[in-house]
Formats: structure tokens, C-alpha cells, sequence
């Protein structure tokens, strides 16, 4: 299953590796952004639109979706090994480290300095998340439509808390019927 | 009396089905099972696992992993990541490898212009709650602001960022 129109194709060590790394440099989330960061901005394995169509699948089926969105990005870059490698990747290295961390975790915490190290890049990489945000807006096409349906997303999700799968529903539900009827007209 | 790895596959297999966007939409069930149904730790426990799990990096869904490991060790910590984190995988693995079958079709260009939005507005509400739950006050506020910026305007790396505001935020914090 190799996808040709991207060169330089990764091992599916190498992928793990990648994967490995961005998640254990991610603190306070923002792990999607970090994917899109590596491997579409930097490597370009990826285009940004695959990412973007990968990104709204990840947080609509169900699943933990940074998880969903390391398996599409895995396959889209290699196929079965992809995925496989970008599930071992994202889950069994953090998943080490907590453990680790875990077990020392009542000496950590008696040091201020920890707690502040940890907020400082938790703020950075909830920055991380806003700068994603803002490129992935400014490439919705600036029309009525689509612009309605990213604000009333954005206000049913995280002003109001509203359901996130009803929401991805209604509004990735409208957003398809009328990209459906545009592609066929 | 029953092995507790089949008590943590049959509390998080089912929560591996709901989860649907971040793990945080499990989080109070989570919460529920392990402290008020299996009595696998108190109250105030739980807090501690869950503020470990978000000081690690990777997934904040690992809370289960540690949940795991504290129950049974690591037959538990294998038990419960696997539990949560695996069928699921299966179903967006068919999805993706439609995707590819399919390219072209007008239903997947449907789905891929349809959905651009939708995704930026998810991208951006969850950086909303981010925000809000975020600790540090303004200081804190600053360095994600600036960190946006750089990622925005420039190429930096960002774990060189997210260093960086650790270090600003720590040598900073003490002096306010």
C-alpha cells in the first residue's frame, strides 16, 4: 500500500521513532498540533489537507483520538506498518514514562521548581494548539457557508460544552451535503 | 474473588467505544468506575493520577495505563492501555484504508471540503478550553501567546518552544 505522490518515504522505524519522540516531548496536550507541525510542515509526508481530513475523522469516530489521528497519519505515510508503527509510537513510550514517573512522582512534587517548569511549557503548548487553530481557519475558504459552520462549531464546542459528537454530526453533516451538492453541480 | 486485569478490561473496554475526541469526554466516568463502583482507590487518589497524567507528555488518556499498574501491576497497566486504546484503532484503520480505495469520489471530496471547517472549529474550541484551564495567570497566558505567534510566523521547533516557556515561566514565576 505505497501512496507515490510523496517522496522520500520513512521506514516504519523511522515512523515509530518520530511518533515516539512527539510523544514524549508533548506536555498539556497539543499533540495534534505537533503532528501536524512534523509531518506536514517540516517532512512533508503528508499534505495538509490529508492531515485536516484525518484530524476531523480522528475526533469523530470514536476513540481516543490522538491515537486515531497517529494510526491515519501511519497509514497515509506507509500503510499497515504506518499505522502500526504511529500506534506503538504514540501510546507505549508515554506510556513507559508515566509509570516511571508515577513511582518517583512523590519526590518530584516537593520541588516549586517542577510544578513551574511544567506550567510554563503547558502554556507554550496550549500555544501550540492555538497557532494550529488559527493556520487550519485561515484555510477554510471564505465563503458563508463553511465560515457558519467552523464559528458554530467553535461556539458549540467550547463556549458552550455541547455534546462533541452531536455536534460533529449536525455540523460535519451539513458541511457534507453541501460540499456533496457543490461537487456534483 | 476475581482477577482485577478482566475487572480493568471490562471497565475500560467499554469506555474505549464512548470516547469520542479527547479522552477528557471519558474522564468522569473513568472517575466513577475506579473510585465509586471497583473502590480501587479514594477520591483524592484519583486527583493525584490524574494530575500525573497530565504532567506527562503523550495522551492524557494513559491515565488508565497508571490506573492499571496501580490495580495489578503491569499485567493491569498492559490490560487497561490495550482495553482503551485498541479496538478502536481497528475502525479507524478500515476507514483510512477506504479513504485510499476511494480516492476521487465525489463523497470523499464532499467529506473533505465539508469537514475543513468543522475541524478548524474543533481545533479552535478545544484550544478555548485549553485556555480556560490553564494555570499560571497572565504570565502563563503571555507565553502561550507568544509561543502561537512564533508557531504561526516562523519555522521554529516546538519543543525548543515549549522548553523555552518552561524556562521563561520558571525563572519569571518566583519574582511576581
Amino acid at each position: 500500500m505505497v501512496l507515490d505522490e510523496h517522496p522520500e518515504k520513512p521506514t516504519a522505524l523511522q515512523l515509530f521513532l518520530v511518533f515516539s519522540r512527539i510523544g514524549l516531548t508533548s506536555f498539556g496536550g497539543g499533540l495534534s498540533g505537533l503532528f501536524m507541525r512534523e509531518f506536514v510542515d517540516r517532512r512533508a509526508w503528508i499534505s495538509r489537507d490529508e492531515f485536516m481530513n484525518g484530524l476531523a475523522l480522528s475526533q469523530a469516530l470514536p476513540g481516543v483520538n490522538v491515537k486515531n489521528l497517529s494510526i491515519w497519519i501511519g497509514y497515509r505515510i506507509r500503510g499497515r506498518s504506518g499505522a502500526i508503527a504511529g500506534f506503538l509510537g504514540t501510546i507505549l513510550p508515554p506510556a513507559i514514562f508515566i509509570i516511571v514517573l508515577a513511582s518517583l512522582f512523590a519526590r518530584l512534587t516537593q520541588f516549586d521548581l517542577t510544578q513551574s517548569l511544567l506550567i510554563g511549557a503547558g502554556a507554550a503548548a496550549v500555544g501550540l494548539s492555538l497557532s494550529m487553530g488559527l493556520i487550519a481557519g485561515w484555510h477554510v475558504p471564505r465563503e458563508a457557508v463553511p465560515m457558519i459552520l467552523m464559528a458554530t462549531t467553535f461556539v458549540a464546542i467550547g463556549i458552550f460544552h455541547l455534546s462533541l459528537i452531536l455536534t460533529v454530526l449536525v455540523a460535519g453533516g451539513i458541511g457534507f451535503a453541501h460540499a456533496y451538492y457543490r461537487a456534483g453541480s | 474473588m476475581q482477577n482485577p486485569v478482566w475487572t480493568l478490561i471490562a471497565v475500560f473496554l467499554p469506555l474505549s467505544v464512548v470516547t469520542i475526541g479527547g479522552g477528557q469526554s471519558a474522564l468522569a466516568e473513568i472517575q466513577r468506575q475506579t473510585v465509586d463502583v471497583q473502590h480501587w482507590m479514594t477520591s483524592a487518589d484519583f486527583v493525584d493520577t490524574f494530575a500525573i497524567s497530565r504532567m506527562t507528555p503523550g495522551p492524557g488518556s494513559l491515565i488508565a495505563t497508571l490506573i492499571g499498574w496501580k490495580v495489578a501491576g503491569l499485567p493491569g497497566a498492559i490490560a487497561a492501555t490495550l482495553a482503551l486504546f485498541g479496538p478502536t484503532s481497528f475502525l479507524i484503520y478500515a476507514v483510512a484504508h477506504l479513504w485510499t480505495r476511494y480516492r476521487g469520489a465525489r463523497w470523499q471530496v464532499a467529506l473533505e471540503t465539508g469537514l475543513r471547517p468543522v475541524a478548524a472549529g474543533m481545533i479552535l474550541a478545544a484550544t478555548n478550553v485549553l485556555i480556560q484551564s490553564m494555570s499560571g495567570g497572565w504570565l502563563a497566558r503571555g507565553i502561550c501567546l507568544a509561543s502561537a505567534a512564533a508557531l504561526t510566523f516562523t519555522r521554529v521547533n516546538p519543543v525548543i518552544l515549549l522548553a523555552l516557556g518552561a524556562a521563561t515561566f520558571a525563572a519569571i514565576h518566583p519574582l511576581l
